[in-house]
């Protein structure tokens, strides 16, 4: 496979604190190939959105990289100033937040926002910008694009508002977005219109996604790959037909029989005990440890890395070779069935 | 002054149980969202009302769950809130146990109800005093109905509250902010049993809660309405969730009920065009990959919402009377209420849907 555009090896994100040190994110590695979307899933609290905005560059102190690195098209990204990265935020990285609202400035129409965008990041004359500008928002599919590019955010709908923030970050055609729960505060019919958009753009242009939700519906629907985040590591990842149809990791299997689904009558939905520890209190071992049904001793005193299961890779001993043999019970089928 | 203990309906003088513990009927609410009476004098403006429900009518049976989902601004809140007596009704009524609850105008007609009536809210942040120890939020409506003051007893009782939501007696003495969004809400349940209602509206009450906690919120409410006989009105906009806990379902567009029956013949056989089109948008476990065609549109402003049936301009099957003539409901074939001149018309044919699990191994 070619080299991959994005690739995260052993990010660390750190917080200090009055109290100690605060590892919210703890040594994951991924890759995004071009074209890809790679769904990260998980609680709040897991990591998800800090991976995101640290790979674009806008962690706020006092959280930091304390370790790992950032790649984009083989090039180191996590260690540049704040004016290169500036340069390259926007230009090679787009970002789409939840809320479409206070990612646009209410004071500016938005097209004086794209063609603003559109200028900082190529050498557009302003006519030109302007044509790119209603171009982006005819392609993102608001109606009348020509007439609407002189409409102030708060004459458009939460819908359009969102497809406007979508044309925005597409300003300079970065190879890389970063949608951080793009339509978590959307209802259901305008999220599979922007769910769509966002497949068609990566079909088209051969954008990479990450898409950053908690909504494992949207990431079927959506990604081709999947990670799944527990208290700042990755459990699982993998293709996405395969982490839902053969979870292997007990969270993901727990995260699964959690969610209800449409003609599957059950009187009790399987649900994983507790809650997701707190930064402060993350045991040693396993994080997952205190909540697992297939905990043993080892989950206790060593912690788990990615173990390759040749489909996809699960941080959790229940897969180590070295340890199948102790028992049944333990093995990959056993825990699937 | 002497407070007199109210009295409560026993099982014995409780009227039959045939009749629906709530009954709905022709239900509005409308609001006033005109300018100032100046700006409206000297700009011409007129008065403009805002129809939030309009005309909802449905009952549900005691001890079933009966839901109302749709998009947001849809009324689901409204209707909620309305039941409850937090709205006063613009027209129709609400009856409990066939008491038309929404014409007590008083406090003191209102009260016998109010301990029987309970609501849980989307956001167990905004929901529990922060000032206020766990305790104290869950006694609230002890001290408030009951005029219990005998504080071993409050004590006891609210032990015995917690343990019922999966909380520690202990947690009592702590304050809200100690709490998760899951155990907050448990706190909410915890209050809202703490009268021993009958009938609770719980108006989206897993929205703001992760997957597998929302999971532990719906188990617990499954096993309190087994164990108390509860009815529930749920409101929510997950379809999902919807399908997992109703008995009935109602699915609602600007304000009014297109078509409600029972959970199985509304995701197997729906008949509107939009409550098929609410079933196509689900992001589906079971969609890896395939395409969809999303709908076009969005929900109209319901200020000026469009003429005759209010979901044409984005209905595929939208004939002149649907632009002029507001649809009534009608019985389908399969025992829905459907309320749409296709489908009365036949134009609109039964179009079966596969509700097949999507998980395979959990």
């Amino acid at each position: 496979m070619a080299d991959p555009l994005l690739s995260v090896r052993n990010l660390r994100i750190e917080f200090p604190t009055r109290r100690g040190t605060l590892v919210a994110v703890d040594d994951i590695s991924f890759d995004i190939h071009q074209g890809e979307v790679l769904g990260v899933v998980g609680e709040s609290g897991a990591g998800k959105s800090l991976t995101g905005t640290s790979i674009i560059g806008l962690l706020e102190p006092p959280g930091r990289i304390a370790g790992g690195e950032i790649r984009l098209e083989g090039e180191r990204i996590d260690t540049l100033s704040y004016e290169k990265m500036r340069r390259i935020r926007g230009k090679k990285i787009g970002a789409i937040f939840q809320d479409p609202l206070t990612s646009l400035n209410p004071l500016y129409t938005v097209g004086r926002q794209l063609v603003e965008t559109i200028q900082t990041h190529t050498d557009m004359t302003p006519t030109k910008a302007r044509e790119r500008a209603v171009e982006l928002l005819h392609e993102v599919g608001i109606p009348a694009a020509d007439r609407r590019i002189d409409s102030y955010p708060h004459q458009f709908s939460g819908g359009m508002r969102q497809r406007v923030v979508i044309a925005l970050a597409l300003c300079a055609n970065p190879k890389l977005i970063i949608a951080d729960e793009p339509t978590t505060a959307l209802d259901v019919s305008i999220q599979a219109q922007i769910l769509a958009l966002i497949k068609k753009l990566c079909r088209e242009h051969g954008t990479a996604v990450m898409l950053v939700t908690h909504d494992m519906g949207v990431i079927a629907e959506t990604a081709h790959r999947v990670a799944v985040m527990y208290a700042g590591r990755i459990a699982e990842l993998g293709p996405v037909r395969d982490v839902i149809k053969h979870p292997k990791h007990p969270y993901t299997v727990g995260l699964m029989g959690s969610i209800p689904s449409i003609g599957h009558d059950l009187e009790r939905l399987a649900q994983i005990q507790g809650s997701m520890p707190r930064l402060t209190d993350i045991p040693p071992g396993c994080a997952y440890n205190p909540r697992c049904p297939k905990v043993f001793d080892r989950c206790f005193v060593d912690r788990p890395d990615p173990i390759d299961l040749g489909d996809h890779l699960a941080a959790c001993w229940l897969y180590d070779r070295a340890d199948a043999g102790l028992g049944s019970e333990r093995t990959p089928e056993a825990m699937t069935a | 002054m002497t407070a007199q203990p109210i009295a409560r309906p026993t099982a014995a003088t409780r009227p039959d149980t045939d009749r629906p513990l709530v009954q709905v009927d022709g239900l509005a609410r409308y609001f006033d969202v005109s300018k100032p009476f100046l700006n409206r004098l000297f700009e011409g403006d007129k008065r403009q009302i805002l129809k939030a429900v309009d005309g909802v009518s449905f009952e549900i049976p005691r001890g079933q769950t009966f839901s109302l989902v749709g998009e947001s601004g849809c009324g689901k809140s409204t209707i909620a809130r309305t039941v409850v007596g937090l709205y006063p009704p613009s027209r129709g009524k609400v009856m409990f146990e066939g008491a038309e609850i929404s014409a007590l105008t008083t406090r003191r007609a209102m009260l016998p109800y109010r301990n029987r009536i309970q609501m849980i809210f989307q956001d167990p942040y905004a929901s529990l005093n922060p000032r206020w120890r766990v305790r104290d939020i869950i006694a609230e409506p002890l001290t408030a109905h009951h005029n219990v003051t005998d504080t071993g007893a409050i004590d006891r009782r609210v032990g015995e509250l917690l343990s019922l939501v999966n909380l520690s007696p202990k947690d009592g003495a702590k304050f809200p902010h100690e709490f998760s969004g899951g155990q907050r809400q448990r706190i909410s349940i915890a209050r809202a049993l703490a009268s021993q209602p009958d009938f609770l509206v719980c108006d989206e009450p897993t929205s703001a809660l992760d997957v597998s906690v929302q999971a532990q919120i719906l188990n617990l409410m499954k096993d309190l309405q087994t164990q108390f006989g509860l009815t529930y009105l749920f409101i929510s906009h997950n379809l999902q969730v919807v399908y997992h806990v109703s008995d009935r379902v109602g699915v609602m567009y600007l304000g009014r009920l297109v078509e409600w029956s029972d959970k199985k013949t509304l995701f197997t056989h729906p008949r509107h065009p939009y409550t098929r089109m609410l079933l196509d948008t689900i992001p589906d476990l079971d969609m890896t990959g395939r395409e969809r065609q999303p709908v076009a549109g969005e929900v109209p402003n319901p200020i000026n919402p469009p003429s005759g049936c209010p979901f044409h301009p984005r209905c595929p099957h939208a004939e002149d009377r649907c632009r002029a003539e507001l649809p009534t409901a009608k019985p389908s074939p399969e025992g829905s209420m459907v309320a749409c001149h296709a489908v009365e018309e036949g134009r609109l044919p039964a179009e079966p849907r596969q509700v097949a699990p999507a998980v395979a191994t959990a």
